[in-house]
């Protein structure tokens, strides 16, 4: 260990002056690793920006929030089976009410994309229009930017009174006050109550939360008139660590309400925001393999270039290393002589990637919620190490081996 | 006490389907503070026999015995070992390591050593001072005449203060003059206590030892004490 540590400086010395006495080459051989580098960090960065972009389109659904629906949000094969359900309805959601114990709010919700709202001559379209009672501000995790939320009295009176999100404000009210004036839902006039606080972007203006309308129950069953959509029940249990309990529980309950036969499996679904994030993480961690199985290719492809030139390296100072082993280099110092040399040069390419693919980063942020992340520039680094080491290893133990009588006489 | 003590060595190389026996059945010893010449044609096996007493090779057969330790049957890192700390080798084509200056050079075998960095500094100069490079340390080889080239290589030989100094053909590669003057340094080496075994082919080089032992063939041919040693005078070392 002593003696390794009085060498070292000699062994990082070395390396230097042999990357400096070959500038061009170095540089062309770097440049394999560079490519690599800068596609997988880019790559990687892309990757965790769809993440973030998706999490934060779906932070709205609460983590300690289930929803008792009709179908799982996510299912695998044969939608038939689903489709035969019958709905939730509104005397099944009150019979829960009552029986359910364990929970913070509890509120039904019927929803639609997409409906027209008017005022004047303005006009907009909606993301989401949801029909709900007053619970669905905390299980919904409502927040409000101006006026009230619906109470009490607007759900059980059917009341046509809306909360719109930002976007429709602006749209529709540029420099003025929209509360308690008046839009036009299919061509119904509703008494705008209150705004919502703005969310951001989610995933690229998709399902953009900021164009959501929140209305009455009875108001959206007449309004969007359709009887027929189907109704969700979103229980906000609020304690994350109770969730699995409280599942159990509203399983049982509403088998009980549905009257599901002992022997039949649920014919309703809890649904949760974990499942989204499973979903999502399952479809993304294909695309991700494969972007990075592919740029990391291109990083192979650059090992390759760093071996050939340590294997060209070796050759030519076999002279040098037969003087060494002659005047008492052991084994073990030559070894690592040529692993430090591709590892120099490998990391040099990583650092000069980085460089190279922050920019790009930068670029990435103008569409994605992203960032490069602290963890993949060490993570890049290390390969880099990595892929020195391991390309170097075949020429670094030729050398190590090399005969000191014969390279000695090696011209 | 005998260094060096070899006992019926032989080395054979496989080349393709044939035995080469490049030695045969050598036997020898050598003592503290003895100035040897191995002399032979080339093909003799006086280079076998040279890179076996470096302790570059390891003979086939037969035993080596150096300062009481049997070497025929290490591995390469005891070699390395054994050929850091106890030989200095001096080449005829120097074998200096062209990007580094004289001082680098120098300081090499105790890198491999493990002397600190300003032990290391110190030793390096007195060896560079020692053969007259006071003021070269900092040259690189390709700014070094061949005779100040081949004082490198001799202060890199001595900064261990080696068992044994190995010259291999050390002038082959200089003029007579600048040989003379390298000849001389190493009388001077060997008058200050030093063991030397000089490995060449020129009757004339070979006559400055106290003894030569003639290779041919893979064995000894003659081993002789010289009653005459040709002594090389001292004359201004720095010029070389």
């Amino acid at each position: 260990m002593k003696s390794f540590l009085i060498e070292f400086p000699e062994i990082l010395l070395i390396a230097l002056r042999a990357m400096r006495a070959n500038k061009l080459r170095s540089v062309l051989t770097t440049l394999g690793i560079i490519i690599g580098i800068v596609a997988v960090t880019t790559m990687s960065t892309a990757i965790v920006g769809l993440r973030e972009a998706f999490i934060s389109s779906i932070s709205s659904f609460g983590s300690d929030v289930l929803y008792v629906d009709k179908f799982p949000w996510f299912a695998m094969g044969n939608w038939n089976q689903y489709r035969n359900r019958k709905d939730i309805t509104y005397e099944q959601y009150e019979k829960l009410r009552s029986v359910l114990k364990n929970y913070e709010a509890m509120a039904p919700s019927k929803s639609t994309f997409g409906a027209g709202v008017k005022r004047k001559e303005k006009s907009v379209q909606a993301t989401l229009v949801f029909g709900t009672t007053e619970d669905y501000q905390t299980t919904g995790n409502v927040n409000l930017a101006e006026g009230r939320f619906l109470n009490d009295l607007d759900v059980k009176a059917g009341r046509r009174v809306c909360v719109v999100g930002k976007d429709i404000v602006d749209e529709l009210f540029p420099r003025e006050n929209p509360l308690n004036q008046y839009i036009k839902i299919n061509n119904v006039p509703m008494q705008v109550i209150g705004v919502l606080e703005k969310q951001g972007s989610g995933m690229m203006g998709a399902f953009s939360l900021d164009g959501q309308v929140i209305m009455p129950l009875k108001t959206f069953e007449t309004v969007i008139s359709n009887r027929h959509q189907r109704l969700r029940i979103d229980i906000k249990i609020g304690d994350v660590s109770k969730l699995e309990d409280a599942k159990e529980e509203i399983i049982s309950a509403m088998r009980v309400i549905r009257k599901v036969p002992l022997n039949k499996p649920d014919d309703f679904a809890i649904n949760q925001q974990e499942a989204l994030k499973d979903m999502y993480d399952k479809t993304i961690g294909i695309v991700a393999l494969a972007g990075i199985v592919i740029t990391a290719l291109s990083l192979f492809v650059g090992a390759i270039g760093i071996m050939n030139i340590m294997f060209v390296s070796v050759t030519e100072r076999t002279r040098e290393i037969g003087i060494r082993k002659a005047i008492g280099a052991k084994t073990w110092s030559i070894l690592f002589q040529f692993l430090t040399e591709a590892a120099i040069l490998c990391v040099m390419g990583g650092i000069i990637g980085l460089i190279i693919s922050f920019p790009l980063s930068l670029v990435i942020n103008q569409f994605l919620p992203t960032a490069m992340p602290l963890d993949i520039v060490f993570i890049s680094l290390l390969i880099s190490a990595l892929v020195g080491v391991i390309s170097g290893f075949l020429p670094a133990w030729k050398a190590s081996k090399l005969n000191p009588v014969d390279s000695l006489r090696y011209e | 006490m005998n260094i060096i003590n070899i006992e019926h060595i032989a080395k054979i190389y496989q080349v393709g389907s044939e035995e080469v026996h490049a030695l045969r059945d050598v036997s020898l010893k050598i003592d503290k503070n003895e100035y040897v010449a191995i002399m032979g044609p080339s093909g003799s096996g006086k280079s076998t026999l040279m890179n076996i007493l470096g302790c570059l090779d390891t003979p086939t057969k037969g035993l080596y015995d150096f300062k009481g330790t049997n070497v025929s049957q290490m591995n390469d890192n005891e070699l390395a070992s054994i050929r850091n700390k106890e030989i200095g080798f001096v080449f005829q084509t120097f074998n200096l390591l062209a990007r580094s200056d004289a001082l680098h050079n120098v300081e090499l075998p105790l890198i491999y050593a493990g002397v600190s960095s300003s032990d290391r500094k110190e030793k390096a100069r007195l060896a560079l001072d020692h053969v007259g490079l006071t003021d070269r340390i900092h040259h690189r080889p390709n700014e070094l005449s061949g005779g100040q080239r081949q004082r490198v290589a001799i202060a890199r030989a001595l900064v261990t203060s080696p068992a044994i100094i190995l010259a291999d053909e050390p002038t082959g590669n200089l003029d007579t003059k600048t040989g003379e003057d390298i000849m001389a340094l190493f009388n001077e080496i060997y008058e200050q206590g030093n063991t030397i075994i000089l490995v060449t082919h020129e009757e004339y080089i070979a006559e400055h030892a106290a003894r030569i032992i003639r290779i041919r063939d893979g064995m000894i041919e003659r081993d002789e004490t010289v009653t005459k040693r040709y002594v090389p005078k001292k004359n201004g070392a720095s010029k070389a």
